[in-house]
């Protein structure tokens, strides 16, 4: 047992389009928005915030924000933001934020993207059973959604 | 409500406490140990902690309470031990982030293969 191991998510897939597609689905926030399910105000720029509206139905009220931590073209894309912040009455930005990193690699004509997100040993474990109950249906009909997305794609 | 939702709700309603518990630096510091040395008494817990045997005490007994470690008496001594299971919820939790990502992640290979 580790209690390293709660600390962070680690995600890997091979992408089957060439890495300047996948970057721009990355680093540009409008197309990142289209799958992500959020649409941003502006453009991703390297240290700068920028606040995104819930695409999901039920969910349009909620906003979050990206700390776009940095961006290394077709490489590297980083940001930070609350993970747990649905909780509109609740001020999140004195909480300590997650790391999500985007790393792309060359695989012949296909991408390898690898996704961390890092830093949950950090967040107050209160807010985080706090949180699941409360976008937890959000995520059920989600999953519902997306599995017969993907299957029929 | 669905059902799946429901059960989902009472797991969380379940691991409130849980998360509470181990909310605090002492009390994981605790755990750590007991997860790395195994069994411990009170008295070897409380040594070279920051804080007196009692404050631990108080600590170890929050953490009982929450399901997180069991003690047992040996003579004079308690020795505390750790509930594995308790500790698996508290890893699904973030298991459960893991899924989003994996929903979002399918989203992604979608997007970018559809033009092929």
């Amino acid at each position: 047992m580790s209690t390293a191991s709660t600390d962070r998510i680690e995600k890997r897939v091979i992408l089957q389009a060439p890495r300047a597609r996948v970057w721009k689905a990355i680093a540009n926030a409008e197309e990142f928005g289209t799958w992500f399910r959020m649409q941003f105000d502006g453009p991703f720029v390297e240290g700068q915030a920028v606040r995104g509206r819930v695409l999901y139905p039920g969910y349009e009220h909620m906003t979050g924000e990206l700390l776009i931590v940095r961006i290394e073209p077709e490489h590297y894309f980083a940001y930070r933001w609350h993970p747990y912040a649905v909780d509109m009455n609740i001020d999140y930005s004195g909480e300590p934020t997650t790391l999500v990193e985007f790393r792309l690699e060359d695989d012949g004509a296909n991408t390898v993207l690898t996704v961390v997100e890092s830093g949950f040993d950090q967040i107050p474990h209160a807010r985080r059973a706090e949180a699941y109950r409360m976008n937890d249906g959000g995520w059920t009909g989600q999953m519902e959604n997306i599995a017969g997305y993907v299957t029929t794609a | 409500m669905s059902r799946q939702l429901e059960r989902t709700v009472r797991s969380l309603t379940e691991a409130a406490p849980l998360f509470a518990a181990l909310g605090d630096a002492t009390r994981l510091a605790v755990v750590a140990r007991l997860c790395t040395e195994g069994p411990l008494s009170t008295s070897r817990l409380s040594d070279g902690a920051a804080v007196s045997r009692q404050a631990i005490t108080k600590h170890l007994e929050t953490l009982a309470e929450a399901g997180l470690v069991r003690d047992a008496r040996l003579g004079r001594e308690r020795i505390w031990q750790l509930e594995p299971r308790r500790l698996d919820l508290a890893r699904r939790e973030l298991d459960r982030i893991g899924d989003q990502w994996d929903a979002a992640i399918g989203r992604l290979k979608a997007f970018v293969e559809e033009e092929r």
